[in-house]
Formats: structure tokens, C-alpha cells, sequence
């Protein structure tokens, strides 16, 4: 198999996504509001903010979930890597697997771990043969901490597992596609304290390969796992830049309130 | 100040002190609870013992069906008789007709009677051979001409007995009635319970009640369901393979792909009235369709089998969309967040999860099909049928019967015997019925799966 991330110099600092004026209606609702924002490469950009404040709307643009729902228009632009994801010539299934995603409920298919695992390299044809494809699903169930637990039962249904392991087999899942970009949308609401902490630990270690867009309700989190942190706020994206600054010295006082617990 | 007042009693006589001793309140709450208990096991007991009545009235009249009386006479196939030209030769046998047979077993009847020693009374041979079933001679003669090797040979006939000596074993048919009618005698019941001391005479399991097809209207004993079991399954054939890939493909456009409008709305609106439309409306549409304007012969499993898909499809569509509906979107979100196609998705995940769903409604709207009466009659195959359809797939424009037509056709006839064989068919309906529901129940069971 081709690994991509052997062949791509180790840039840092560079923008793998850029969003510029983007609005998102839902009907005749404005959900997000001319949001501007560049993701960087091998970066977890954290995005926080009080519920319904479009962060979530936001994540689901990067990778085009929103075209599922029949009433969602998106407007402006994002790019990944120059290259504008609404582009018309843009098939979202070859953009889905670019940039992976993790939901907010541990959603694995209610097949075999294994297959779980193997079923994007299945459907994108990443893979040659059986030979490459147990490879594959050993290194992802690898790098999402998951190996050791389930390398006796590949055979056993996903859905078995616990919670935290259903989580991070989900995040497996995802890398299995060898995705630039992995979204996840607060993966670890559904979690308890030390499957959180499993998952938080593997999103350090995914930020080597990946770009990584978090979307999280605590801020604890955001500031463990994050360099860059966006504060959206009633479909604003009110305040964008490095973690410790936005926790530390925020610029905006809406940012400062909702740090310190006074709005959200 | 009235109000006030009432309030203010029941507020203070209303409570119980003590835990121990309920209030009013509650003691009126409870026994409303008891009441509406109550009536809730009346009304099951009342549709148990109603269920349980139906099925001991059908069972009791029915089960006589699948046993029949059999006189065994060794019949001797006499080749000067039964092949004048002597060549063996099927086509030139067939000349003799099933008269001839019929003479020749009511020779062998009344000569085995003779060697036996039974005393016959005052009957007339002729009258002893009325014992014996019509149908008789028509099964010897398809046996020799089907096998013209046994000509000359002395075989072992089972031959079918009158319906009235086979009702008088089964207590349709009483010495009483027996003097009232004049196609039996009382003689003639006597002369058949000495044939059964001697042997000769035995009611036993009969599978051609499965096998045969129908007989005619003086001949209950000889009818059977074969050519509506036949035509039942082409039709069910017909159904499973138009309906559920049709009903399937409709469903999944519908839910996954379908954008929901004005029309989507209008479309699912017509689907569940469809499944409430009178089935006797389907037959007028397949009458219409099929039979006027498409040229379709009548009274064929092709047309039945059409006309049962049309009234079946909303029947498959409606538990199917169901089941899709039923799959978490979170599934949907999964495959496509891994890049899974529209398709893909549906097909991959989606379907198989609302598999056991489909299967179930498919079984489910089978079962309904299967028992439908009333859109067979407007399209003829109501008819009289005893030629068996040939195999599919040309069989599927020979004129064929079905279950359930099958047994309105028999509680029409005068005969007595087909009230027996009318149950018996209802049991074979059911154990259809039965047999299916199960199949549904089951693939439900082992299909299931938890996420």
C-alpha cells in the first residue's frame, strides 16, 4: 500500500483547508455566519462554543455531510489544498474520503470489527489484495489504540465493544481511508472520564499524520489536546488563534465570558 | 364561599392519615384500574375461545377430508377387452372408454364379493357396483393407458367407494338418511359394513385429497386440491418475483433518494390508500388491464398472478419503508463519513439492516395474497378446472385454480361431501398460513440485529 504520509514532506504550519466568507442556511434560519477560518496541516483545531452555536454546522461543511440534509445551502468558499470542495466537478464521495470523519455517538456498523475496519479501503479500492488489506486494518486498529484489545476477536461484531473501544474502532474507521483531514464532532461526549483520556491521547498522537478538526463542548479539552482553538458563537466564528492565547488572553470579551463560564 | 368550601373538605377528608388505609381518591383510582383489567381479559378470553371454536369446527369437519374410503378389488386387465387391436398401443387403447372399465371392475368387484362369500341380500350387481366411485374407472383407464404393460395382469385396485358409503364411514351419512336418498340404500350400507368385517373395505389416508384435481359435482370423494395447490404457488411465483423487487427498489427511492416534495407526499399518501383499496377492486383493474386490453387468457396463474402482485406491492412498500425508516441515521452517517456512495450505503448497510423488515412484510403481504379471494373471481378462475397447468414457464398461461377459490367453489355444490372438503381445503390454507407466518417469524428472529 502507498502511504501517503511517507511521501508528503513534513510541512508544518501550512493550510490544508481554507473557509472564507462561508454562510450555511438551514431553510430560512442563518446558522453560520460569514466565517473565515484557515486549518492547518498537522494541527488539532479545536472548535468550541455554546450549543447551537454552529460549530458543528461548520465541521459538517468541511467534508459536505450538510448535502444530506435536504434544507441546508451552503454559500462562500472552503478549500482544501486550493482546490474549492464546492466545485461542481467535486464528487463528494472522493471528498469523504479525503477527510474522515468521527461522530459525535460511537456509530459502528454492526459488522465484524474487522470489517469495520476494512470496509473504505473495501469500497475505495485502496487495497490489492486480502493480504494488504489485514494490513491495513491491523495498522489503523494500531494507531487507534485498539489492537491489543481486539486482535483475538477481528471476527467479533463492532458493536460489542464498549463505548470507548466503539469510539475509537469508529476512529480506525475513518483513517482506514488514508484521509488528509479528520473531523470529529464531540467524539468524546458519549464517553466516559478514561475512555475520553484513551481518546484525547490518540488524538496527540493522530496530529503527526493528520490534520485534525475537534469539535468539543469541554474546554478542558479543547486546551489538552489542541494548538488552535476557534470560538464560535450564535454562527459567528468570534475569535480564531493558538489555544494558549484564546484560554489565557482572549481578545474578545464574548470569548473571555464563555471561558470563564459566564455565557453558554 | 360554596366552592371554597368543597375544596377545603375534600382537601381534608379527601387524604388518608395512614399509609395503611387508601384514600378515596385512591381506592376509586384502583378500582377503575381492576375494572379496566377485567374488561381487557374478557375481551381476550372471548377471542380465544372464539379462535379456539373456529379452529375445532374446521378441524372436525375437515380432517375427514384426508382419509378416504377404498374398496381393493383385484381387478383383472383383460387384454381382449381392454385392447381389442392387441398391439399395445397406447392410442389405440384409448378407444375403450372409461365405461368399459367401469364394467369390467364391477365384474371383479362382484366376483371377489362371490369368492369371498359375502352375502349380498337382494342386490342387484348393478346396485353393488353404484359402491363404487365413477372416478374409479377413469383412474384404472389413465393407469393402463399411462402403463399398457400391465394388460393381461391381475393387479391389486384400490378403488375409491361412493361418496355416500365413504360419508356413512365418517357419520356424514346415517341408515335414516340413507332410505330418504335415493342414491344410496340402506342395503347398500349394510353390504359395506360386512365388505369392511371381511377386509375388503378400509377407510384410510388419502394424499390424493392433495393431488388430485377437482372432480365433478357427483363426485366429492374423487376431489382434490392438486391443480389449486399448483396454481397457487405459480401465482405466489409470480408475486414474490414482481412484488418484493419492485415493492424493495420503490421503498428504497423513496426513503433515501426521493426529494421530499409535494409529490413524494402525494405518492405516499396514494401507497397507503392502495393498501386499503377493496381487493375486489383489483380484480376489475386486472379484468381491465390484463384480460380486455392486454390480451391475457382467463382464469390463468399469469393474470392471478399480476393482479395479486398489483394488491400486494403497497402491502411490501409500506412494512419496507417502515423498516428503512427504523435503520439509525447515525448507520448512514458512517458509511457516507467513510465515503460510501448514495448507493453504497443504502446497499450495503442500510438494506441488509431493514432486511428482516422486508422479509417480513414480504411474507406477511404473501400470506394476504395467498388467501385472496375476491380479484380471482372477476378474472375467472373461479372455473372449473381439472387439467393440470403445465410447468412453468408456459404453464403460467394454462387456466389453473387456487386455494381459496377452490374452497368457495366447493361450499357452492350441492353435494354434502364438499362440505368436508371444503374444511379440509380451509386446513390446507392454513397450514400454508401457518407455515409461512413462521417462516416471517423466524427469518425476523435470526436477522435481527441490535446496534
Amino acid at each position: 500500500m502507498k502511504d501517503l504520509r511517507l511521501e508528503r514532506d513534513v510541512r508544518t504550519e501550512t493550510n490544508k483547508i481554507e473557509a472564507r466568507g462561508v454562510q450555511v442556511y438551514y431553510g430560512t434560519n442563518h446558522a453560520l455566519k460569514d466565517v473565515d477560518v484557515d486549518i492547518l496541516d498537522k494541527t488539532v483545531t479545536a472548535f468550541i462554543g455554546p450549543s447551537g452555536c454552529g460549530k458543528s454546522t461548520f465541521l459538517r461543511c468541511l467534508n459536505r455531510m450538510n448535502d444530506t440534509v435536504a434544507s441546508a445551502k451552503v454559500q462562500g468558499k472552503i478549500t482544501l489544498e486550493g482546490e474549492d470542495i464546492y466545485d461542481p466537478r467535486v464528487d463528494p464521495v472522493q471528498l469523504r474520503a479525503k477527510i474522515g470523519m468521527v461522530f459525535q455517538k460511537p456509530n459502528p456498523f454492526p459488522k465484524s470489527i474487522y470489517d469495520n475496519v476494512a470496509y473504505g479501503p473495501k469500497i475505495h479500492g485502496l487495497t490489492r489484495n486480502k493480504a494488504e488489506l489485514d494490513e491495513v486494518v491491523e495498522s489503523c486498529l494500531r494507531k487507534a489504540a485498539l489492537w491489543n484489545e481486539v486482535k483475538d476477536r477481528l471476527t467479533a461484531p463492532g458493536t460489542g465493544l464498549s463505548g470507548g473501544q466503539q469510539q475509537r474502532l469508529c476512529i480506525a474507521r475513518a483513517i482506514a481511508t488514508s484521509p488528509e483531514v479528520l473531523l470529529m464532532d464531540e467524539p468524546c461526549s458519549a464517553l466516559d472520564p478514561i475512555a475520553t483520556a484513551q481518546v484525547e491521547e490518540l488524538i496527540d498522537e493522530l496530529r503527526s499524520q493528520f490534520s485534525v478538526v475537534i469539535v468539543t463542548h469541554s474546554m478542558q479539552q479543547a486546551a489538552r489536546v489542541s494548538q488552535k482553538t476557534a470560538f464560535f458563537h450564535l454562527g459567528h466564528l468570534v475569535e480564531y488563534g493558538e489555544t494558549g492565547t484564546i484560554f489565557t488572553n482572549p481578545k474578545d470579551p464574548r470569548t473571555e465570558s464563555y471561558i470563564t463560564g459566564r455565557i453558554g | 364561599m360554596t366552592t371554597l368550601d368543597m375544596t377545603g373538605e375534600n382537601a381534608g377528608t379527601g387524604r388518608s392519615k395512614s399509609l395503611f388505609t387508601a384514600d378515596k381518591r385512591t381506592a376509586a383510582r384502583n378500582a377503575a384500574e381492576r375494572r379496566f383489567r377485567a374488561y381487557g381479559v374478557v375481551a381476550i378470553t372471548l377471542a380465544i375461545l372464539a379462535l379456539v371454536w373456529l379452529l375445532i369446527s374446521i378441524f372436525s369437519t375437515g380432517l375427514p377430508a384426508f382419509k378416504q374410503t377404498f374398496i381393493d378389488i383385484p381387478v383383472t386387465l383383460d387384454a381382449a377387452v381392454l385392447d381389442k387391436a392387441g398391439h399395445g398401443n397406447p392410442d389405440e387403447m384409448a378407444s375403450v372408454s372409461t365405461i368399459g372399465y367401469g364394467k369390467l371392475i364391477a365384474k371383479a368387484l362382484s366376483a371377489e364379493i362371490a369368492a369371498r362369500g359375502i352375502d349380498t341380500g337382494k342386490m342387484k350387481p348393478r346396485d353393488v357396483a353404484e359402491m363404487i366411485s365413477e372416478e374409479s374407472a377413469a383412474t384404472l383407464r389413465n393407469m393402463v393407458l399411462a402403463n399398457p404393460k400391465l394388460l393381461g395382469s391381475t393387479i391389486q385396485f384400490p378403488a375409491l367407494a361412493n361418496g355416500r358409503i365413504d360419508g356413512y364411514f365418517k357419520g356424514r351419512v346415517t341408515m335414516a338418511t340413507a332410505a330418504l336418498d335415493k342414491n344410496t340404500s340402506p342395503e347398500k350400507l349394510a353390504l359395506a359394513d360386512r365388505l369392511v368385517a371381511a377386509g375388503m373395505m378400509q377407510t384410510r389416508l388419502n394424499l390424493g385429497f392433495l393431488t388430485m384435481p377437482d372432480a365433478s359435482d357427483q363426485r366429492p370423494e374423487a376431489a382434490g386440491l392438486g391443480v389449486a395447490i399448483l396454481g397457487s404457488l405459480y401465482m405466489m411465483f409470480i408475486v414474490l418475483v414482481l412484488a418484493l423487487p419492485i415493492g424493495v427498489a420503490a421503498s428504497v427511492y423513496l426513503e433515501e433518494f426521493a426529494p421530499k416534495n409535494r409529490w413524494t407526499d402525494l405518492i405516499e399518501v396514494n401507497i397507503s390508500n392502495l393498501a386499503a383499496v377493496p381487493s375486489i377492486v383489483y380484480g376489475i383493474l386486472g379484468l381491465a388491464i390484463f384480460i380486455n386490453f392486454g390480451g391475457l387468457p382467463r382464469s390463468t396463474a399469469i393474470v392471478g398472478g399480476l393482479v395479486l402482485a398489483l394488491m400486494t406491492l403497497p402491502r411490501i412498500i409500506i412494512p419496507t419503508r417502515a423498516a428503512l425508516k427504523a435503520v439509525p441515521p447515525s448507520i448512514r452517517d458512517a458509511a457516507l463519513g467513510v465515503g460510501a456512495s448514495r448507493l453504497q450505503t443504502v446497499m450495503h448497510h442500510v438494506l441488509p439492516l431493514a432486511m428482516p423488515g422486508v422479509l417480513t412484510g414480504t411474507i406477511i403481504g404473501l400470506a394476504q395474497a395467498l388467501g385472496e379471494t375476491a380479484p380471482l373471481l372477476l378474472i375467472g378462475m373461479v372455473a372449473f378446472v381439472r387439467d393440470f397447468p403445465k410447468a412453468p414457464p408456459m404453464g403460467l398461461l394454462d387456466p389453473a385454480s387456487a386455494l381459496p377459490v377452490q374452497i368457495f367453489n366447493w361450499t357452492q355444490r350441492g353435494d354434502p361431501g364438499f362440505v368436508e372438503r371444503a374444511s379440509g381445503a380451509i386446513i390446507v390454507l392454513l397450514v400454508f398460513l401457518i407455515v409461512m407466518n413462521t417462516a416471517a417469524i423466524i427469518l425476523r428472529r435470526k436477522y435481527e440485529r441490535r446496534w
